[in-house]
């Protein structure tokens, strides 16, 4: 397995504030990498340390099997980024900044203007004319965001938190993009706070937290080890709700954890996956008078396992579709 | 829209140029491609680009017009002809806030980062600056001059008139390295109003509308010293335009300090803006 980014030991601070704790990270070539993570966990600036915008403190960085510090601008000949909102030239139409990003990869003319038409094809914007960019949705500025990261086929395309404030159409859209360039085997490193997103785009998740990483592995791998099953329970009376994931939880004996999630009447408790485990719950919460109308026996999701990793729910402003 | 199944097609092959000269060329197209940018934009605003040219055409006319009635220059000479050279400082000064715009906007779009994480040469982020700023206040500069004409202004000959439009443009160079470094130092796209007003009292604290020699002693030394009020007072000498009376040292070496007023501006904000860059990476 090759290694499109290889990171030992990354530290990073400002002043006397550490942002990067001795931060280690393998993205093998042609796979997706997800780094998940509550704001501040270090996500960004590990992207742009990655990225050559920033100078790490410490620790060796190597993207493309270049080390950035010692060599920035060979670094930059072989990656993209795709910031966190999309850096185009608004009064500019989406060839002309294909052309003028071409331009300053040092393509001549013939060749900018020939790279712009190809990209334009590649992300479905052939047809958008002269139109500013300023008069886009989100999502279509974002794609010609990620086609401009793509002027030199990178070997390590960046992209810091794609579909943030988008709407589901335009996530959907950021996603096809993503994977038809997968298919094409170039290795991405996302950022996320859409948990969603990372089980949906990659191969491999690593959790930042605080600046450190928390857990890594695959999304199957990171939901199993936190422990298999989930019990989701609608009780008739939300007053008892919360009284009813305590016993719940006693009677299910799951990992011990965060306590668990009360919304409304829906309660979700860890279970030990056992024979009869789900009749022994439903009897307890009826031994002690609490009426149960729906029963759900599941595996965790990711989410679960964020939740468990972090310690804290994750911070998603809206929910993805 | 569905994005393409296709695959990106191959990565086109670019040498890269070694040694310095190779550097130093790219460098070189890299402004000129970066100040292309900007030329387009005017291409695609043509309204934006008219509104800056003709906003101190405006200034020019109202101030004649609306005040100069009851404007006498001391020592004699005509407003107008005291006006002309005053009004095209204040366009030299306007393009503080046209460079600060641009400079806050790309940083706050994330262009800036984009430029950063590019093979190109860095230096041209800011060089494409410079020059697209230059052509701009150079097309407003004679726009405005042809206005004055028009009004019955008449320079003192090409020779003078060159060395009049190279003093106004090295003050645009101070002035732009001060715009770069604002522009890095702020990143609020809100802060820029606080600049675009506090540009007035800069320009009316000089003798760009009025003589120094009018205004209360220890007020007439600070804007006797004003920068562009060397500017100005030259470009009246090389002009034969009235430049009043009284003044001190500094008016008396108006046209020294026109040169060593934009160099000193110029070191010092390029050196601060350079830091400030670097420090974009810290």
């Amino acid at each position: 397995m090759e290694a499109a980014v290889q990171v030992r030991g990354l530290t990073k601070r400002y002043g006397d504030r550490v942002v990067l704790d001795g931060v280690d990270l393998d993205v093998a070539s042609g796979s997706v990498c997800a780094l998940l993570g509550p704001n501040g966990a270090g996500k960004t600036t590990t992207v742009r340390v990655l990225t050559t915008l920033l100078r790490p403190d410490g620790g060796r960085v190597e993207v493309a099997g270049v080390d950035v510090r010692a060599h920035p601008r060979e670094v930059r000949r072989r990656i993209g980024l795709v910031g966190q909102q999309p850096a185009v030239d608004d009064v500019l139409g989406a060839r002309e900044n294909l052309v003028l990003f071409s331009r300053l990869h040092h393509l001549d003319r013939r060749a900018a203007r020939r790279r712009a038409g190809e990209l334009l094809e590649l992300v479905g914007l052939a047809d958008t004319g002269s139109k500013p960019v300023r008069q886009f949705s989100g999502g279509i500025r974002r794609r010609l965001d990620i086609a401009a990261g793509l002027v030199l086929a990178p070997q390590v395309l960046f992209l810091d938190e794609p579909t943030t404030g988008l709407d589901p159409a335009g996530r959907r859209d950021v996603w096809e993009a993503v994977r038809a360039l997968v298919a094409g085997g170039t290795t991405v490193l996302l950022t996320t706070q859409y948990l969603e997103e990372a089980e949906q785009l990659a191969d491999d998740v690593c959790v930042l937290d605080g600046g450190r990483v928390a857990a890594r592995g695959t999304p199957r791998e990171l939901t199993a080890a936190v422990g298999g099953d989930r019990l989701e329970l609608v009780v008739d009376d939300p007053a008892r709700a919360t009284e009813a994931a305590d016993l719940a939880g006693r009677v299910a004996s799951g990992p011990p954890g965060p306590p668990p999630p009360v919304r409304g009447t829906r309660v979700t408790v860890a279970v030990a996956r056992r024979p009869g485990v789900v009749g022994d719950v439903v009897r307890a919460l009826d031994g002690a008078g609490i009426g149960v109308d729906d029963v759900l026996l599941r595996p965790a999701t990711l989410d679960e396992a964020y939740l468990r990793i972090t310690g804290r729910p994750d911070q998603r402003t809206e929910v993805p579709a | 829209m569905t994005a393409t199944a296709q695959l990106p097609a191959p990565a086109p092959v670019v040498p890269e140029r070694e040694g310095w000269t190779g550097r130093l060329r790219w460098a070189v197209a890299d402004a000129l491609t970066v100040t292309a940018r900007d030329v387009a934009h005017w291409r695609r605003q043509p309204g934006a680009l008219l509104v800056g040219l003709l906003f101190p055409v405006l200034m020019l006319v109202m101030f004649l017009y609306l005040l100069g009635g009851g404007m006498a220059v001391p020592g004699g000479g005509s407003y107008r002809d005291f006006l002309v050279p005053g009004v095209l400082g204040l366009a030299v000064v306007f393009g503080l806030e046209a460079t600060m715009t641009a400079v806050v906007t790309d940083v706050g779009r994330g262009i800036t980062d984009r430029f950063r994480s590019m093979p190109m040469a860095p230096s041209a982020v800011v060089a494409g600056r410079c020059l697209a700023d230059l052509a701009s206040s150079a097309l407003g500069l004679a726009v405005l001059a042809l206005a004055g004409v028009l009004v019955g202004w008449r320079p003192d000959g090409v020779g003078p008139a060159v060395a009049a439009f190279g003093l106004l443009l090295l003050l645009r160079v101070g002035f732009l390295w001060f715009g770069i470094w604002l522009g890095l130092l702020v990143r609020d796209p809100a802060s820029v109003t606080a600049v675009q007003i506090l540009v007035w009292p800069f320009a009316f604290l000089s003798n760009a509308f009025v003589a120094t020699s009018t205004m209360p002693g220890w007020l007439a030394t600070v804007a006797e010293w004003n920068p562009l009020a060397a500017t100005v007072t030259a470009v009246r000498r090389l002009s034969g335009d009235p430049v009043g009376t009284g003044g001190g040292w500094a008016t008396e070496h108006a046209t020294l300090l026109a040169v060593v007023w934009p160099v000193v501006l110029s070191v010092v904000f390029a050196t601060l803006a350079v830091r400030r860059w670097q420090g974009l990476s810290r």
